[in-house]
């Protein structure tokens, strides 16, 4: 069992540990970290909650050792919200400091335990990011790497196509309106 | 579950990542993107003693178009990952479109933006995508072990499930795939349970037509994955095409001979039955993809980061 010092940038902040070989990044960024906000489910890279972005990327945080990550940047939902993401949150950000992602997760009802939120939003953030420009289908496809347990997803793809919206409007320099007619009242309005 | 108590070493050479392996033994194992090994090692079905992460080797995670040491072969490092074929267009004409086809089928875009294309022939699941491709694409494997360099005709690279030509200190180093001709056209075909799922069946198809895409089949290579204990050429099907043009009779023909020449007992997921009217749907599918896919699509030519 050899056990490795590490450098992590998570959220901007720069880490250096000392970790088993076997410990997961999730297992890192939760136990030794106390960012518990990446949830583990299946712990065997099924049920996508523990998704995060490593050097910009969706992955599986569970399918990830941690001193394979050596020297990479993490975020994690914690680095989602309060100027973590200066563009979009500049642009509509939402009371508390919510990520817009999180904004409209709410104003959707996709979610409800909440378990699976932070890999959906993660997952979410690192394919927009890159491809602000993805039509519906693709979104699902994309969508259909996580499980939840609860909203039967409708509300989950609603959600995203609202964000991916934001951030085409973003991606074209657009002033971004994000509420449909009907808004319902949500956390972030 | 968490995966049990492990050695790693994280080689920068070739050479190094060798000798760590033959220093290892026999419960040493190569880590590449992990997507398939640490589920293993996370249910404990797998507890290797130690592993060699091979991801910090630079010459792994080359891709070049030609070379000399590679004259009219793609050369792929075993390093470059599954997001980076399906997003790059990296390869021009039908072998680029066969790559980014069957890429974006593979599992979820976070594991696509881990696991790795020799990870993926080294594990040498039956119903994956990169063994079939391989297959189809007439690839050779080089390995690198301590008797010096190899290299495996994909023939002779797949013996059985999760079982390949390599030996357990054999380093998969790159994969050679043949530049089809000008003429040639690529299709790919997957039937799965739920988007992201291994295939129930699949299969790739290169085929090299005559003139414009009304005339003869001059060469034909057909490859079905989840039909057998490792991907499988099917003669059958390539017998039905070549010397004809690729129409609707011809395609339909080709499918149900591969359905009848294929030996399905069925499983839990579907029975015989099921599983022939699968594997004509895909023969089928490709085929008509192969078809319809303008000659020479491709993106820009370039090289991952």
């Amino acid at each position: 069992m050899s056990r490795h010092e590490v450098t992590l940038l998570v959220n901007g902040d720069r880490h250096r540990l000392t970790v088993e070989a076997r410990r997961t990044l999730a297992d890192v960024l939760r136990d030794r970290l106390r960012l518990t906000g990446t949830h583990l489910g299946c712990e065997q890279g099924v049920c996508g909650a523990c998704t995060v972005l490593v050097d910009g990327e969706p992955v599986r945080s569970c399918l990830a050792l941690a001193v394979q990550c050596d020297g990479a940047s993490v975020r994690t939902v914690e680095g989602l919200t309060a100027g973590a993401d200066a563009d979009v949150t500049g642009a509509a950000a939402g009371a508390g400091g919510l990520h817009p992602l999180q904004c409209l997760l709410g104003e959707e009802g996709g979610l409800q335990c909440g378990f699976c939120t932070p890999g959906f939003l993660m997952l979410l953030t690192g394919v927009l990011e890159e491809r602000p420009d993805l039509d519906d289908e693709a979104l699902a496809v994309v969508l259909s790497s996580n499980l939840c347990r609860c909203t039967g997803y409708r509300p989950i793809a609603v959600a995203a196509r609202r964000a991916r919206d934001l951030y085409t409007a973003l991606a074209a320099g657009a002033a971004p309106d994000t509420s449909p007619d009907d808004a319902p009242e949500g956390p972030c309005n | 579950m968490k995966p049990a108590p492990v050695d790693y070493v994280a080689p920068r050479t070739v050479a190094d990542a060798v000798a760590a392996l033959a220093d290892g033994g026999d419960d040493a194992k190569v880590l590449a993107g992990g997507q398939s090994l640490l589920p293993t090692m996370a249910m404990r079905l797998a507890r290797p003693s130690l592993l060699v992460d091979v991801g910090r080797i630079p010459e792994l995670r080359r891709l070049a178009l030609d070379g000399p040491a590679h004259p009219g072969a793609v050369r792929v490092g075993a390093g470059i990952r599954h997001v980076e074929l399906e997003r790059g267009a990296h390869v021009p004409g039908a072998l680029g479109a066969l790559l980014r086809t069957a890429a974006g089928h593979i599992g979820h875009v976070p594991i696509r933006t881990r696991g790795t294309f020799g990870g993926s022939l080294a594990h040498a699941d039956p119903a994956a995508e990169w063994p079939l491709v391989a297959l189809a694409a007439d690839a050779t494997v080089h390995a690198t072990g301590p008797a010096g360099d190899r290299a495996i005709p994909v023939g002779a690279f797949f013996e059985t499930v999760f079982t390949t030509a390599l030996a357990p200190d054999e380093l998969l180093v790159a994969v050679d795939l043949p530049v089809p001709a000008p003429t040639a056209r690529s299709g790919f075909a997957e039937v799965s349970r739920r988007a992201g799922d291994f295939a129930l069946v699949a299969c790739a198809v290169l085929v090299d037509v005559a003139g414009d895409v009304g005339g003869s089949v001059r060469r034909a290579r057909v490859a079905l994955g989840g039909v057998a204990d490792r991907p499988v050429r099917c003669a059958a099907a390539e017998d039905a095409l070549v010397g004809r043009p690729l129409g609707a009779g011809v395609v339909e023909a080709a499918g149900a001979a591969a359905a009848a020449a294929v030996e399905s007992r069925g499983d839990l997921h579907a029975g015989p039955d099921l599983r022939r009217s699968m594997v004509a749907a895909v023969v089928r599918r490709a085929l008509l993809a192969a078809r319809d896919t303008p000659v020479g699509t491709a993106g820009p030519v370039g090289v991952p980061a």
